[in-house]
């Protein structure tokens, strides 16, 4: 047999984890308000299905900004031909400007910097090429995005880094943090050429603030590194503080090496839009900007949809209302949320974007160690059936932290996981008798029972339409859904 | 230490070479039939734009699909949600339906061997990173589309040993020329994962015989190595003798029992037979289930949109409009190379008669040349863009190793277009033999004949191009 790659062969795509069990869990086994009401809620999913009602009331609204429509079709042809990679104009302008307007208009970006990607996915794999050659490596501040390993090192050969944050100062990067990893990775001779942040934070959803911001721009001057800022969740922010771009703090520092700054975007979150693969790269290096854009040849955003979102994100009393309202639900859904878990007794991290918390359950661990951490997870999956994702998914090194989406069901939905967890915890609390009965309780006839189900998208659809292209007895992992 | 990667600084992305750059010129001073009769004519472009009618005739009988609707139903929020790296079901199932039609259903292809991707461009490049590690080779026939050193290459640190094929057989690949790419390989020290092949041939414009394909699966049995085999245009086949798919040959010869089947991987893409670039539709197709396994992982780095793939997924499946399609394009195809051979042969030049697919056809001009040499290709490639006003491909981008040859495109236009460039092309023709180095013909002065090539090729590679690379 002729062997493959070692990419191609190696696991350095993440898919092996047994972090996947949750969601072969819920597969197997998806809630369904009527037709499943013992299923696994997907919890850890961040998807922003709060505002499609908009998004398609606008569709309906401009039929001309589809090339399928009778009253956009004399546009079909030029936009099929259209394989530039520079984007089509309208659409990067409407990017840029859309950018800004998220930012609240205390930024101005240049549409000519503006560089296309498949999704955020294809983004930060494509900065990862142009900054890093194989074998270095990216300071990453932990908890991470789980698929930062298969984005930032899969293909390119870059290794990431973590700087661990933990609870005792609220998970905040610090400078001294950050010089630790900076001079142990020295030590080790490796090679770092920069520090990739997520700002807001995934699994955080906490907002850097300016003073914090000022001092990554200023370590990585010092050490003349590259700063990349994946600002993917910025219009997620649902209340105070203020979030903070990196390109303000551009704008305000005396110095700063712009060629050392670059963002990466995506309407998958802000939107909701991620079956559309929109990736940006920013970047305020000119050679960046030229090389990405010749490498996004490999990852172009299509030009249909960058037709359909270029008049939808230059609409802007459509854009304001959007904004207005999803920052609005997000902020209704979050309330209704961590206020549940509070009846319950749980606390999260405080936090005021994203579509997610950061759940604390430190004190249901049996010990505070990993093995524990996955055992309570277990529970979750298995017991309340709830699939939420394990703070060591995220690299994170306290254990007893989750990661619970909100953002991607329904009110009823939301009401249903929040009494199965309370009722949990309640049990927890009435002591480990009771709760160890129950979990020798044997689940896999639950899940027999379940085999022949067929699998339904969460809530609203009809029931025909299946959108796996699997049978429900080949659970599929997260990284299917290029982003999670 | 430099501030970016090696990859970012080097130029294997190959933009600097004459194929990219006669793009720029015709950027600068494009032809317009109103606004800019004089400009230069595309003829480097390889693109579709013969049957769009038949595209938006569908679209206006189908406007559920426009609404993002299925049988009344808004399904907007399943597109906009659906991400999953293993494709939309049903567009998965109508794209294979519609290969095995191109391929008057001879050979079927099983949905759950297809994998999505970002275009072609995306396909190819997620082949190599499956096939082949930094520093590997695979062998190319020569001559070969200039974007393969980029796609192959360039991210993936692989490389290309060319398969050197010449007009002695009609650049045909034979078993010699297979032994000494493979040996010359050797000679440089790399190991030879492989052997890619475009079929129909860019920029031949030819379909591979049944014997070509077969030397390449035996040489590939023999080596123990992978065949990709890029079918990018095999809807475009409008002459005899017909396409025939290295499936094909591998089914009818049994193969599909024996080991090589898993080696062998097909590269398609909806870009050229739909005349739909912009939409970003290729897709990998592999009987091995690593290689299925793992280029659908990679393939989260440039997947489809979900809104493409479901308004392909109903125009493909409505097999009254495929069927008439792919006739259609090809009655137009046919009739717009005859055109195109007519108004050469009027020039007196000859082509590559075997061309009977692309949307392109393989031009020789060697007779014009003062002196077989590659200087030379290019003076009068110069001469022809900037004086007869045609964009058209010179062979040495496309590494032919003979000089004189061009790639000229001809379903990129109106049929009056491609009228005048024969008209401008036998003008030129007349005025040059006439001319027979006694009578300077005029040069704009930006461009003096003494100007070295390689000059010319660092001044305007310092630009910046702006439009994705044809094939």
């Amino acid at each position: 047999m002729v062997v493959l790659s070692k990419i191609a062969t190696n696991d350095r795509h993440g898919e092996n984890s047994l972090y996947f069990d949750g969601w072969k869990a819920y597969d197997m086994n998806p809630y369904h308000p009527t037709n499943n009401r013992d299923g696994v809620i997907q919890m850890g999913l961040a998807e922003n299905q709060l505002c499609f009602d908009l998004s398609e009331d606008w569709i309906r609204k401009n039929p001309k900004a589809s090339i399928c429509t009778a009253e956009g079709v004399d546009e079909f042809k030029n936009i099929a031909i259209f394989q530039d990679y520079h984007g089509l104009p309208e659409f990067r302008q409407a990017v840029a400007s859309f950018m800004g307007r998220v930012r609240g208009g205390r930024v101005k970006f240049d549409q000519e910097r503006i560089v296309m990607s498949g999704g955020a996915t294809g983004a930060n794999e494509l900065i990862m090429f142009c900054l890093a050659d194989p074998g270095d490596a990216f300071l990453v501040p932990s908890p991470y995005y789980p698929a930062f390993d298969r984005d930032l090192g899969w293909r390119t050969g870059v290794q990431i880094v973590p700087v661990h944050c933990d609870s005792s100062n609220g998970f905040l990067i610090t400078k001294a943090a950050l010089e630790a990893a900076y001079e142990k990775a020295q030590e080790d001779n490796i090679n770092i050429k920069g520090l990739l942040i997520a700002n807001p934070s995934n699994p955080l959803g906490t907002v850097l603030d300016r003073e914090t911001l000022k001092s990554l721009v200023s370590f990585v001057n010092e050490k003349n590194i590259h700063l990349v800022c994946d600002e993917i969740y910025a219009a997620t922010l649902f209340s105070t503080p203020d979030f903070v771009s990196i390109s303000e703090i551009m704008q305000e520092m005396e110095y700063c090496n712009p060629d050392l700054i670059h963002i990466v975007y995506s309407l998958s979150k802000d939107m909701g839009l991620p079956g559309f693969r929109v990736g940006i790269v920013y970047s305020y290096n000119d050679a960046v900007v030229s090389c990405g854009r010749k490498m996004s040849s490999f990852g172009l955003v299509s030009s249909q949809t960058q037709h359909l979102l270029a008049a939808m994100l230059s609409d802007e009393e459509f854009v304001g209302n959007f904004l207005e309202q999803s920052s609005k639900r997000l902020a209704k859904r979050h309330n209704v949320f961590t206020k549940g878990l509070a009846k319950a007794g749980i606390t999260c991290l405080k936090s005021n974007a994203g579509l997610f918390v950061w759940m604390d359950l430190r004190r249901l661990l049996k010990e505070q160690t990993l093995e524990a951490e996955m055992a309570l997870w277990h529970v979750i999956i298995n017991e309340v059936k709830v699939n939420v994702s394990p703070g060591s998914s995220f690299h994170c090194s306290e254990p007893g932290w989750f990661r619970v989406c909100f953002a991607n069901m329904d009110d009823e939905t939301v009401e249903v996981a929040l009494q199965r967890i309370n009722a949990f915890v309640r049990q927890e609390k009435d002591g480990n008798n009771k709760a160890q009965g129950k979990r020798t309780k044997c689940l896999p006839k639950k899940l027999q029972l379940s085999f022949s189900f067929r699998r339904y998208d969460e809530g609203l659809m009809s029931p025909h339409m299946i959108m796996s292209p699997h049978s429900p007895h080949v659970p599929l992992s997260p990284l299917v859904r290029a982003r999670t | 230490m430099s501030l970016l990667s090696r990859k970012a600084i080097c130029n294997t992305h190959g933009q600097d070479s004459s194929y990219f750059l006669g793009w720029q010129e015709y950027e600068k001073n494009p032809f317009d039939e109103v606004q800019n009769p004089n400009g230069i004519i595309q003829m480097g472009l390889a693109e579709n734009q013969l049957s769009f009618d038949l595209l938006e005739s569908w679209l206006a009988n189908n406007p559920d699909v426009a609404g993002f609707k299925r049988d009344g139903n808004s399904i907007f929020r399943e597109l906009a949600l659906f991400q999953d790296y293993h494709g939309l079901p049903s567009f998965k199932k109508a794209l294979v339906e519609f290969m095995a039609e191109i391929r008057g259903n001879r050979v079927t292809f099983d949905p759950s061997r297809i994998v999505l991707t970002a275009g072609a461009t995306s396909a190819n490049e997620t082949l190599m990173f499956c096939l082949a590690e930094a520093g590997e080779a695979f062998l190319l026939p020569t001559p070969y589309y200039p974007g393969f050193d980029r796609d192959l290459k360039w991210r993936t640190g692989a490389e290309i040993v060319p398969i050197h094929c010449t007009s002695s057989n009609g650049f045909r690949i034979t078993a010699s020329a297979l032994e000494e790419a493979y040996q010359e390989a050797e000679k440089r020290n790399l190991r030879v994962k492989g052997v890619l092949v475009t079929n129909p041939s860019n920029p031949l414009g030819t379909t591979m015989t049944r014997s070509e394909l077969n030397l390449l699966i035996k040489f590939i049995t023999a080596k123990n190595i992978h065949l990709i085999s890029d079918e990018i245009y095999s809807g475009t086949v409008f002459n005899s003798p017909g396409f025939v798919s290295v499936m094909e040959v591998l089914k009818d010869g049994d193969y599909d029992k024996t080991e090589v089947w898993n080696r062998v991987h097909i590269v398609y893409s909806l870009s050229k037979d739909l005349g739909l670039p912009g939409f970003r539709v290729g897709a990998i197709y592999s009987n091995d289930d690593m290689v299925v396994a793992a280029a659908t992982k990679m393939s989260s780095f440039g997947l489809v949109s979900s809104q493409t793939q479901y308004l392909l997924s109903a125009l493909l499946s409505d097999k009254k409009f495929t069927k008439n399609y792919i006739s259609e394009n090809q009655k137009r195809l046919r009739k717009r190379q005859r055109m195109l051979v007519m108004g050469l042969g009027k020039a007196g030049i000859s082509w590559l008669e075997s061309n009977n697919a692309g949307l392109f056809c393989w031009v020789d001009m060697r007779h014009l040349l003062h002196s077989n040499t590659f200087e030379e290709e290019m003076e009068l490639w110069k001469k022809i863009v900037y004086d007869v006003g045609l964009n058209i491909s010179p062979g040495s981008s496309c590494h032919c190793t003979e000089p004189g040859w061009f790639r000229v495109c001809f379903a990129n236009m109106s049929e009056a277009t491609l009228n005048l460039a024969m008209q401008r092309l036998k003008n030129f023709v007349v005025e040059y033999s006439t001319a027979n180095g006694h009578k300077r013909l005029h040069h704009s002065p930006k461009n003096s004949k003494k100007k070295s090539l390689t000059q010319w090729v660092f001044r305007l590679s310092s630009r910046d191009r702006d439009r994705e690379s044809d094939r």
